[in-house]
């Protein structure tokens, strides 16, 4: 019962979604106000029960950790955004999660971002018994990110042979790997597509297996 | 007190948490323990402002009769209904562990197939963009055109009918050309967030103050 229930809820939410594609209306308009109050609403349980009450009242009420009272007052600032006259206060827990979270990622995205991948892109052109194509592929991909790169330098005109045969090398290269993301976008919502027909066909009117 | 405290805490934590990497001894493991601790503690409090400022939006609305003011209550009510069912009357809708309870329901049964019917309506929205975006009117529109049509021909069964060529040449576009654009986006992007991660340790960038209270 409750699961059959449950699919003639997602079946008319699922087309009230998809009218959408014939014009606005307010069948529509319904589901995306609820999926919004939802997504909250999940979220608030969410973060309560992986965070608020293990991380904070349980270790407090146990008493053995008494020290978390102060995160949980910094946090609590927060709500004096509401209150005109000390909203000012709630920059306090916002710069504690700002200048910690920035300096924690500082060095994770140096490491990330830009180490890594120049590291990853000093391959060898060529070793024994590499295929060709495999040799092509490294040529393309090394100087294809240089290329790219000089594309995207905007300090110097994209003129002469370094930086002007650099940057129309580069778009290039951008454009293929463009093409490739949306080709590869699209085959991820072609499939997302196809998942929600074989609900609606299947799950719910049964006409596919 | 307004202005400089905070840009203090900024600038302390930021660089006291930027040493602490690079430091490999027992009272820095501390620091980072501390601020594993108390971060997701104090960044959970904000969706008090997220949870307030739609509340409060949606009420206003409701009390004007604003335009279309019905359909905030769909927002309202889920939006407290979810931690109402989920933690206060959590029981079961068939009374059995295996039935789950109305939070359950209602997020396996309206949020997910909704989310996913809307992540799939792209697939309308991104075939009239391509047909727009692909049309082969200069060399460079034709080469973006080839790269998605063979890295989409490559993925399908039809692809391997055409030609095993097909597939392959696909994950090589895949592997080489598009992960060279890729790097270069992502290095532009790291150094992007370097910076910005520095303007903001240093009080160079301070919008995130905003102007409450001044």
């Amino acid at each position: 019962m409750y699961d059959t229930i449950g699919i003639w809820v997602g079946a008319f939410f699922t087309l009230a979604i998809y009218s959408f594609l014939y014009k606005e209306n307010p069948v529509y308009r319904l589901a995306e106000h609820l999926v919004v109050g939802i997504s909250l609403g999940y979220t608030m349980v969410l973060i309560y029960n992986s965070v608020i009450l293990p991380k904070l009242l349980e270790p407090i009420f146990a008493g053995n950790h008494l020290i978390l009272i102060i995160p949980g007052l910094l946090g609590l600032l927060y709500i004096t955004r509401f209150i005109p006259s000390i909203a000012w206060l709630s920059r306090y827990p916002i710069a504690f999660i700002m200048g910690t979270a920035m300096g924690v990622a500082f060095p994770l995205t140096m490491k990330a971002y830009v180490l890594r991948q120049l590291e990853a892109a000093m391959v060898p052109l060529y070793s024994s018994g590499m295929p060709w194509y495999e040799v092509f592929g490294n040529i393309v991909m090394i100087f294809g990110t240089l290329a790219a790169l000089i594309y995207f330098f905007f300090s110097k005109p994209h003129k002469g042979l370094f930086f002007g045969t650099g940057s129309k090398i580069g778009i290039w290269v951008i454009m293929l790997g463009f093409g490739a993301t949306f080709g590869f976008t699209v085959m991820g919502r072609i499939s997302l597509l196809i998942g929600r027909i074989q609900y609606l066909l299947g799950d719910w009117l049964h006409l596919i297996e | 007190m307004k202005r400089t405290v905070p840009l203090m805490i900024v600038m302390v934590g930021g660089i006291l948490m930027m040493v602490q990497y690079f430091i490999p001894h027992q009272y820095s493991q501390v620091i980072l323990d501390n601020y594993v601790e108390w971060a997701p503690i104090v960044g959970a409090f904000a969706l008090i402002l997220g949870v307030g400022s739609l509340t409060r939006l949606h009420t206003h609305k409701i009390r004007r009769k604003a335009k279309n003011w019905q359909y905030s209550w769909a927002v309202l009510i889920p939006l407290f209904g979810m931690p109402f069912f989920a933690l206060i009357v959590p029981q079961s809708l068939g009374g059995g562990s295996e039935v789950h309870g109305v939070h359950d329901f209602l997020f396996m049964h309206i949020q997910v197939p909704i989310q996913s019917t809307m992540f799939s309506l792209l697939a309308f929205y991104i075939a009239s963009a391509a047909f727009r975006a692909f049309r082969a009117k200069s060399a460079l529109a034709t080469i973006l055109l080839l790269a998605a049509v063979i890295v989409m021909l490559g993925q399908v069964p039809i692809g391997d009918v055409l030609g095993k060529w097909l597939p392959n040449t696909g994950l090589w576009i895949l592997r080489y050309p598009n992960l060279a654009a890729k790097r270069a986006i992502m290095l532009g992007v790291g150094f992007g967030m370097l910076a910005t991660n520095l303007k903001i340790i240093f009080g160079v960038e301070r919008n995130w103050l905003g102007g409450a209270g001044k």
